[in-house]
C-alpha cells in the first residue's frame, strides 16, 4: 500500500536536504543493549525507549547534531518579536502523520498542552517553565502557532528541539480520560501509533526486536526528488548487554554500533579490515566523569561516621588535595585506552564553544596535595596513614555503579592514587538504582563516581546541575537557600546568563561559573570519554555525531551503497 | 592409624596430599614468594602478556642466570634472588610478570598467590566451622534423641533449603555500606560455614545412633559412666572417620563457593585479590579475546579441587559416608 502512496502524496512544503545523493532500499539492523520499555513520547525517560521513539517522531525546530545550529523542521519559518517574548511559527502546509491523517496547528497546541499538564508528568515540563511560569501556546490559524514566553530566553529556539508533535486524533481521548501516561505501551498495535518521523512502527516481537518501516508521508526529500528516508526498514534487535552488542556487530549481524566501550573498540579495530566495517573515533564528546563529595545536611539518624567524613569533605583544601592527587592521564590511558580527554573543568572538551580555555590544565601534583592537606590541619602518622587534627585516620568509601566496569575501574585507580596520600578508600560497587537512591534520596554515602552527558552544547540544559535548587545538583540537591556563598554566586550567574541576549556576555558569565567550580571543587572532574562508533563500510552518509543520537541522528539520510543491498 | 595405611596404599592420594601441602605452604608464604605486592600498579604496563624469560641474550650468549628485556627492548635485567625481601624479582624499570598483568598493571602471578590466601583459607575456615557445628549438633541429636533430635533435624532441613546466595545478599544489605576486607572475609566464612552444618550433622548423628547401641557403650553406661565420659571416650572416636571424609568433600565445595561469591562482587573488595574477583575482571569480552592469561585463577582452582577429590576417593572407597 505504501508503494502507491509514495508517488501520489507530496506535501506542499517538502524540506529538501541539500547535498544528499543516496538511493532507496535496504534494511538496517541495530543491536540495542536492553529492550525499549514504552513507545510513549511523553513519558519515556530511558535511553532504550528514546532510541526507538525518536526515529518515529519530529519536532518543530531541530538542532542539527553535527553543526549544533537550529534548523527548520516541521516549522518552515518563524518570527520573533523584538523583546524576544513572542515566537510565531509557520508549519509546513500539507503535513500528514504516518497513518495519513493531516497534521496542523491543532496538533501542535495539543502537544504543548499535554507537556505542560501537571497530571501527565512529562519530563519536558521543567524545560517549558521559565521562572515558574509556563510558556503559553496559542493557535493563530491552521498553519500558524504563537508561543508566548514568560521571560526572555537567549536561546529560546533550542527549547523546541525534542518536543515531538503528537497526533491529536489518536491521543486526545486518552488525555481527556487521564490515561495518556499509559498510552502507547509496547503492546500497542502499529495502527494505533503515528508520528511525523522518518519511520513508523511495523511490528514488535517482545523481548526480541522492534521493526520500524519507512514513513511514506515523511516531509523531507533529497535534491534528486527521492523522498527520505532511503532505508525501507529499521530493525532494533535486543542484544542484552554491551559485550553481546559488540559480538553481533563483529559477526555482521548488526550494521551499526554506537558507543562501544574503549576496550571493545580496541578489539574491533584489530579485525576491521577483514570483517568489512569502519570504526570512527568521533572525538571528545559531551560526557564528563567526576568524583563528587556528600555535602548534604544529614538527617538526624545518619550514621556518625558519615558526619565525621563530611567534616573532612567540607574543607576546600581537602577537596583540592584529592583533585591534585588524581592521575587523570592514567585514567584516560588505562580505562579508556587513550580514547578520553583529561578534564580541566566540569565542561566537556567537546563543548568547545563554552569551555573556559583560560582554566589551567589539571596535572597530578602529590606535593601540592600534601601541602594543601597540611594547611588544613591533617598530619601523617608514622606508618604513612593520613590523620585529621583530632587524630582520626582518614578513611572513606567511593560508590560506583557495579554494572559499569569503567566506573569501577576509575574508582580503583582513584583508590590507589589517594592511598599514596595516606587515605584509605574503600570501593563500594552498587547497582545503579541503589546508588541513585543513596545519592538523591537518603544522602547516606561518602563520595561517588558518576558521569553526566549534556544533551546540548548550551549550558541551559545543565541548569538543574549548577543551580543550588536543582534536582541534579548532585553533591547537595534541592537546597531551599544556597548553602554556601559560592553556590549563591553560581545561582546568580546562571540566572543572569539565561536572559543575557549577547552570547559574548553569556560566555563571560559561564566562564566565571567554571572558575568558581574549579576553585571550590564540589565535584572533581576526571576525564571525558570520546564518542566511538562503527558501521559496515557500505553504509553511506554514516556521520556519527557527538550528541545523542550518536549514530542514528541522521537515520533518514543513511543508505546502502550499490551492491550491498540487505 | 587406619587412614595413614589407606593413604600409603594409594599413591595417587599421597601425591594429592603432598601437592595440597605444598600449595598451601606456597600460598601462606605469598609475601615471600610473590615478586610484587598485590596492590602495586605498574600503570605503564596494563594487560602485559607473560614476560618472556631468556637464557640466551640477543647476541647469542648463554646466561646461567635468566634475564628479561626491559620495556625499551634493549636493556636486559637479570632475575635476581632475594630482592626487596622477596624470593626473586628484577630491578626497576624491568618487570617480571610470570603470568602477565591485569588492567592496572598488577602482576597476576603475585595476585594469584595472595588471592589463594583468601580463597583457600575461606574454604578451610568455613569447612572447619561447618564441621565443628555439625559435629556438636549431630552428636547431641544422636546421643540424646527425643525432642532435641527432632528439633535439630527439622531446623537442619530449614537450613538445607535456604538459598545461601540470597541470604548473603540480605546480610550484606544490613551491614554498613563499606566494610573492610577483613570483615568481608569473616562474613563470607560465617555465612558459608554456618549454612552447611546440616550434612555433617546428619552423618555424625547416624554414626552416633548406631554407636550408642554398641555393647561396650552399654557396658560403660551400666558401670555408671556419665554422658560426657561416654561421648568423649567412646562415641566421638567413631565419628572421626566421617568428619575427615566430609572435610575432603566440603573444603573444595566451599572454595568454589567463595570463588562464586567473589565473582559476583560479594566477597573481599578491591584491591585485595581473591580468585573469584580476579575472574570477574576477566568476564569482559575483550579480556577473553585479547588477554587470556587473566583466566589463570580459574585454571588454578582445577588442580586444587582435583587433589581434594582424589583424597576423598582414597579415604572412602565406598560412597556411604559422603552423601547421606
Amino acid at each position: 500500500m505504501f508503494l502507491l502512496c509514495q508517488g501520489i502524496w507530496a506535501a506542499d512544503d517538502v524540506l529538501v536536504v541539500p547535498g544528499l545523493n543516496g538511493h532507496p532500499g535496504g534494511r538496517l539492523v541495530y543491536a540495542t543493549r536492553i529492550e525499549a520499555r514504552t513507545l510513549n513520547p511523553v513519558t519515556a525517560a530511558d535511553a532504550a525507549s528514546r532510541e526507538v521513539i525518536d526515529r518515529m517522531s519530529a519536532d518543530l525546530i531541530h538542532i542539527n547534531r553535527s553543526s549544533y545550529r537550529t534548523e527548520p523542521a516541521l516549522a518552515k519559518s518563524w518570527t520573533v518579536s523584538p523583546d524576544g517574548l513572542r515566537y510565531v511559527l509557520e508549519l509546513r502546509h500539507g503535513l500528514r502523520f504516518s497513518d495519513g491523517h493531516p497534521c496542523d496547528a491543532d496538533d501542535v497546541v495539543f502537544t504543548y498542552q499535554v507537556h505542560l499538564d501537571e497530571k501527565v508528568h512529562s519530563s519536558e515540563r521543567d524545560l517549558l517553565t521559565l521562572n515558574g511560569k509556563p510558556i503559553v501556546v496559542r493557535k493563530l490559524d491552521a498553519w500558524h502557532v504563537a508561543f508566548a514566553l514568560p521571560s526572555p530566553d537567549a536561546v529560546a529556539e533550542r527549547l523546541f528541539d525534542g518536543i515531538w508533535i503528537l497526533p491529536r486524533h489518536l491521543l486526545e481521548k486518552a488525555w481527556h480520560e487521564g490515561k495518556l501516561s499509559e498510552a502507547w505501551g509496547l503492546r500497542t498495535p502499529p495502527e494505533a501509533i503515528a508520528g511525523l518521523g522518518p519511520f513508523r512502527l511495523k511490528e514488535h516481537v517482545p523481548g526480541q526486536r522492534i521493526v520500524l518501516e519507512r514513513n511514506p508521508y515523511y516531509w523531507k526529500s533529497d535534491p534528486a526528488g527521492h523522498h527520505l528516508p532511503y532505508l525501507e526498514e529499521l530493525d532494533f534487535v535486543v542484544a542484552g548487554n554491551e559485550d553481546l552488542q559488540v559480538l553481533r556487530f563483529e559477526s555482521g549481524e548488526s550494521d551499526v554500533i554506537s558507543r562501544p566501550s574503549a576496550r571493545n573498540f580496541g578489539v574491533l579495530e584489530k579485525q576491521s579490515e577483514q570483517k568489512g566495517y569502519i570504526l570512527k573515533n568521533v572525538g571528545a564528546g559531551f560526557e564528563y566523569n567526576f568524583l563528587f563529595f556528600n555535602l548534604n545536611d544529614l538527617p538526624a539518624n545518619a550514621p556518625v561516621e558519615i558526619a565525621v567524613h563530611q567534616s573532612w569533605f567540607r574543607r576546600t583544601g581537602f577537596r583540592q588535595a584529592v583533585s591534585a592527587a588524581i592521575d587523570r592521564e592514567s585514567l584516560a590511558r588505562l580505562v579508556y585506552m587513550g580514547y578520553a580527554t583529561p578534564l580541566s573543568a566540569p565542561v566537556p572538551p567537546g563543548n568547545r564553544l563554552w569551555l573556559d580555555a583560560s582554566l589551567p590544565r589539571l596535572v597530578r601534583n602529590p606535593t601540592r596535595a600534601r601541602e594543601l592537606l597540611t594547611a588544613e590541619g591533617f598530619r601523617w602518622s608514622s606508618d604513612g596513614a593520613l590523620t585529621d587534627s583530632q587524630g582520626r585516620k582518614v578513611e572513606f568509601s567511593v560508590l560506583a555503579s557495579a554494572s559499569n566496569p569503567e566506573r569501577t575501574q576509575t574508582a580503583t585507580l582513584i583508590q590507589s592514587d589517594l592511598q599514596q596520600l595516606g587515605m584509605r578508600v574503600d570501593l563500594v560497587p552498587l547497582d545503579t538504582r541503589s546508588l541513585l537512591d543513596r545519592v538523591q534520596r537518603t544522602h547516606l554515602y561518602d563520595t561517588c563516581v558518576l558521569s553526566l552527558a549534556s544533551s546540548d552544547a548550551d549550558p541551559n540544559v545543565e541548569m538543574n546541575v549548577w543551580l543550588s535548587s536543582g534536582g541534579s545538583h548532585l553533591w547537595h540537591p534541592e537546597q531551599a537557600h544556597p548553602a554556601t556563598p559560592w553556590e549563591g554566586e553560581i545561582d546568580d550567574l546562571m540566572r543572569r546568563q539565561i536572559v543575557a541576549r549577547k552570547s559574548g556576555e553569556r560566555k563571560r558569565l559561564y566562564d566565571r561559573v567554571q572558575e568558581i567550580l574549579m576553585q571550590y571543587l564540589p565535584l572533581v572532574p576526571l576525564v571525558s570519554p570520546n564518542v566511538l562508533a562503527g558501521a559496515k563500510k557500505e553504509l553511506g552518509n554514516f556521520r556519527p555525531a557527538l550528541l545523542d543520537h550518536y549514530t542514528l541522528w541522521n537515520v533518514e539520510e543513511l543508505y546502502w551503497t550499490a551492491g550491498a543491498r540487505k | 592409624m587406619r587412614i595413614a595405611a589407606t593413604l600409603e596404599n594409594r599413591p595417587a592420594a599421597m601425591l594429592a596430599l603432598v601437592f595440597l601441602a605444598m600449595l598451601h605452604g606456597a600460598v601462606v608464604l605469598a609475601g615471600f614468594l610473590a615478586p610484587y605486592p598485590f596492590a602495586e600498579q605498574h600503570r605503564e604496563s596494563p594487560f602485559a602478556p607473560p614476560t618472556r624469560i631468556h637464557f640466551f641474550d640477543a647476541a647469542g650468549h648463554f646466561h646461567p642466570r635468566p634475564l628479561v628485556y626491559g620495556p625499551e627492548g634493549s636493556q636486559t635485567y637479570p632475575i635476581e634472588l632475594f630482592v626487596h625481601g622477596r624470593l626473586f624479582g628484577v630491578q626497576e624499570p624491568g618487570v617480571l610478570f610470570l603470568l602477565g598483568s591485569d588492567g592496572f598493571g598488577r602482576d597476576v602471578f603475585s595476585r594469584l598467590l595472595y588471592g589463594g590466601q583468601v580463597s583457600l583459607l575461606t574454604g578451610l575456615a568455613a569447612a572447619f566451622l561447618s564441621l565443628g557445628l555439625g559435629w556438636v549438633l549431630g552428636t547431641a541429636a544422636g546421643f540424646y534423641g527425643g525432642w532435641l533430635d527432632r528439633l535439630l533435624m527439622r531446623s537442619g532441613e530449614l537450613f538445607l533449603v535456604l538459598p545461601w546466595l540470597y541470604l548473603l545478599l540480605a546480610v550484606r544489605g544490613f551491614l554498613p555500606l563499606h566494610i573492610t576486607a577483613l570483615q568481608a572475609f569473616l562474613l563470607l566464612i560465617v555465612v558459608i560455614g554456618a549454612i552447611g552444618w546440616v550434612r555433617p550433622a546428619r552423618l555424625v548423628r547416624g554414626v552416633v545412633l548406631s554407636g550408642k547401641e554398641r555393647p561396650f557403650v552399654l557396658a560403660a553406661q551400666g558401670f555408671g559412666a556419665t554422658d560426657a565420659y561416654l561421648m568423649r571416650r567412646h562415641i566421638l572416636p567413631l565419628t572421626a572417620g566421617v568428619i575427615l571424609t566430609q572435610a575432603t568433600v566440603l573444603i573444595p565445595q566451599y572454595i568454589l563457593a567463595e570463588v562464586t561469591l567473589s565473582f559476583l562482587g560479594l566477597g573481599v573488595g578491591e584491591p585485595v585479590p581473591s580468585w573469584g574477583n580476579m575472574l570477574s575482571e576477566a568476564r569482559q569480552y575483550y579480556t577473553l579475546v585479547s588477554h587470556p592469561w587473566m583466566l589463570t585463577p580459574g585454571l588454578a582452582a582445577i588442580p586444587v579441587l582435583l587433589a581434594y577429590l582424589v583424597l576423598a576417593d582414597a579415604l572412602l572407597p565406598d560412597q556411604r559416608y559422603r552423601y547421606p
